[in-house]
């Protein structure tokens, strides 16, 4: 490279530290959660996918849903197949037309997906005084900051500063881009009494819902890493090979 | 170094009614490549062997995607959670693209460090051109698939440049969209042209090599193929060294695919299209950044699109913008640094085009977008003044004189 090219290439590279340090802007800072599966090669802490599934059900389902989870998909939590068949029992989906052409209710099966919580935005919408619960199918993928954020979110209420301003029903969040968010804080300590015994508090449940939302937005990650390992070792001594064929091949004109 | 027998009858017969034996040989065995290519000339296959891999999982995606507003983001995640393997061929064709881009851009930029682009390559050098722009259209018109935010936004953005034609720009517009937003109509002419634009591509591909090998590869010297003591039979030396490029790259692309396959795109991208909310910010792909930060440095809506149509059209005229008669960089001291300065310069408008079009990145896009100009601008003059370095005799003397003073270990220079 040459003088002035080096030169260019500094500048590039100062301007580029000026960027992160702007890209901040309005939001708080997210609180980094340390969770196992966040590791490069780490797994899903499945006990807590398990937890947080309980804390999705009984907290956050009653107003967001998780349209492309199904009941079998949690199989791969750990769960043995009467559990799950046991949990899908306990909701009801709409099923037909049957013979006679109507539709009907039935008790749902682990081959059915979650039933939505409102039936289209509109009703969500009418139902959170106007707000839109969004779906967490996705989440955590869609979100910048993805684990970091979601979890930050949780614990992130707090008694808004004095020069605050909140819309009405709006509750004070740093977390949340501008701060203001039509979602009350929705863990307390005790909001669930878990199955395993951990104690639940406002920390440990949002660290178990992140995990759990973690693993909706993302099911196959353990195969994928799984899988990536073993092509990277495969290609990797390949490569090493394929150099060695190449040393020999060439060597005569060298 | 004969793959088959050419006495066989069978080949004999064949080959006498349809020349595929004698073309693989004078293409793929015999045929006579400069015996001094570097590994910067690997991209090209590799630039290959995504086409194939995109058009390979394409076809894939393709069996399982639903084209229709309604459903094109549920059948994605579909594919992700429902079709075996299905999250490793959208993961493989996502960050393929990424992949397919990376070795092209590297391919350009070798070829003008080299001066690949000179005569008597001119239209191997426009046939690259087309290529990539066939690659812009079928990249972005891929993009909008998934109907996430991103897609949606982009899609609406991008076709919307059209209306900064005069008179004809907003009917344009609607004609592209097959309505009056980007809705259905939309997202199905771009699923036909996505899966067409493809075969496309290696067709001119195909053109590509064929002006490639009718006049032969370029060479780091940049010298002419003397003869055969300059050039060494394409196999094995060049398909051992290809295939080795191919895997070192793929450990390149498993990183990406297997423990990041997120990293390159947006994660609005994760949320359906939704025509009544604007995502904060649309950002391209991480490809047509540099093009974007061009577009937005400049204030007037009509001239951004043309000043950025130009920052690819201006290739074109490369051959010709270049007046020196020496092709390599490595002979010419003043074309070498005005070279890494339109990499640098590429790099900084992407990194431009990623951030919001205030302030001072405003400023830094028309510094950088003014020098990206002038760098063909002052090409001319470059080849009038410059005095390249003494030329060695010919390929293979610079070869000789390389191991000969040798000793430096650099594999990639002594090949």
């Amino acid at each position: 490279m040459g003088r002035f090219g080096k030169l260019v290439a500094a500048a590039a590279i100062a301007l580029a530290a000026v960027t992160t340090a702007q890209a901040a802007g309005e939001q708080a800072e997210l609180k980094k959660v340390s969770l196992p599966h966040m590791n490069p090669f780490g797994s899903y802490d499945f006990a807590a996918v398990q937890r947080g599934l309980q804390v999705y059900q009984e907290v956050c389902a009653a107003c967001h849903s998780i349209e492309f989870l199904a009941f079998r998909d949690l199989n791969d939590t750990g769960l043995t197949p009467p559990q799950v068949k046991a949990i899908a029992a306990e909701y009801t989906v709409m099923d037909g037309p049957n013979d006679d052409g109507e539709m009907y209710e039935r008790p749902a099966e682990p081959k059915d997906r979650f039933p939505l919580t409102f039936p289209n935005e509109q009703a969500a919408r009418a139902a959170n005084n106007g707000a839109y619960p969004p779906d967490l199918s996705l989440v955590v993928k869609a979100r910048i900051g993805h684990e970091n954020y979601i979890y930050s979110l949780l614990v992130g209420y707090a008694d808004p500063p004095a020069d605050k301003e909140l819309a009405d029903g709006m509750e004070y969040n740093p977390t949340f881009p501008g701060g203001q968010i039509a979602m009350a804080a929705p863990l307390s300590d005790e909001a669930v009494e878990y199955a395993d015994g951990t104690k639940a508090t406002v920390d440990q449940m949002a660290r178990d819902v992140t995990t759990f939302l973690a693993w909706v937005s993302e099911p196959t990650l353990v195969e994928r890493r799984q899988l990536g390992i073993k092509v990277i070792i495969f290609l990797v001594i390949f490569s090493v090979l394929m150099y060695a064929v190449k040393r020999k091949v060439w060597a005569d004109l060298h | 170094m004969p793959l088959f027998n050419a006495n066989n009858p069978i080949v004999k017969w064949v080959d006498y009614r349809l020349p595929v034996f004698s073309f693989a040989d004078a293409h793929l065995i015999d045929y006579p490549a400069p015996k001094n290519l570097n590994y910067w000339y690997n991209f090209g296959s590799i630039a290959g062997i995504m086409l194939v891999v995109q058009i390979a999982t394409g076809i894939v995606l393709a069996m399982h995607y639903n084209p229709s507003a309604d459903q094109a983001f549920n059948s994605v995640e579909h594919i992700m959670r429902e079709v075996n393997y299905g999250w490793l061929i959208r993961y493989m064709h996502a960050n393929g693209a990424s992949m397919f881009f990376i070795a092209v851009y590297i391919h350009i930029f070798r070829g003008m460090y080299y001066g690949s682009y000179k005569s008597p390559r001119e239209i191997l050098w426009w046939m690259g051109i087309i290529i990539l722009l066939l690659m812009m259209g079928s990249a972005f018109m891929g993009y909008v698939l998934p109907w996430g935010q991103m897609s949606f936004w982009g899609a609406t953005v991008i076709t919307n440049l059209f209306s900064a034609l005069p008179f004809i720009g907003e009917h344009i517009v609607t004609w592209l969209w097959g309505g009056f937003s980007v809705d259905n109509p939309t997202l199905n002419r771009f699923y036909s042209l996505h899966y067409l634009l493809p075969f496309v591509i290696c067709g001119a591909v195909f053109v590509h090599l064929w002006a490639l090998h009718h006049r032969k590869s370029n060479n780091p010297t940049g010298l002419d193929i003397k003869g055969p003591q300059d050039t060494v039979p394409f196999h094995p030396y060049y398909t051992v060294k290809d295939i080795l490029g191919i895997a070192v790259f793929g450990i390149f692309f498993s990183v990406f695919l297997f423990f990041m396959p997120n990293a390159l795109g947006e994660v609005d991208n994760y949320i359906k299209a939704n025509p009544l909310s604007t995502p904060a910010h649309i950002v391209p792909e991480w490809y047509f950044l540099p093009f974007y930060a061009i577009l937005r440095s400049i204030p007037h809506k009509l001239m951004g699109v043309i000043a950025m149509g130009a920052s690819i059209m201006i290739l074109f005229v490369l051959p010709w913008l270049d007046t020196s008669r020496v092709r390599s960089a490595t002979f010419r001291p003043v074309y070498k640094q005005l070279f890494w300065i339109f990499v640098v310069t590429c790099l900084v408008l992407g990194v431009v085009g990623a951030n919001p079009a205030e302030g001072i990145w405003l400023w830094i896009g028309r510094i950088f977008t003014f020098i990206y100009f002038m760098f063909f601008l002052v090409l001319p003059i470059v080849g009038w003044f410059e005095r390249p370095r003494p030329l060695p005799a010919g390929i293979a003397e610079s070869v000789l004189e390389k191991s000969g003073g040798g000793s430096s270990g650099d594999e990639g220079r002594a090949a």
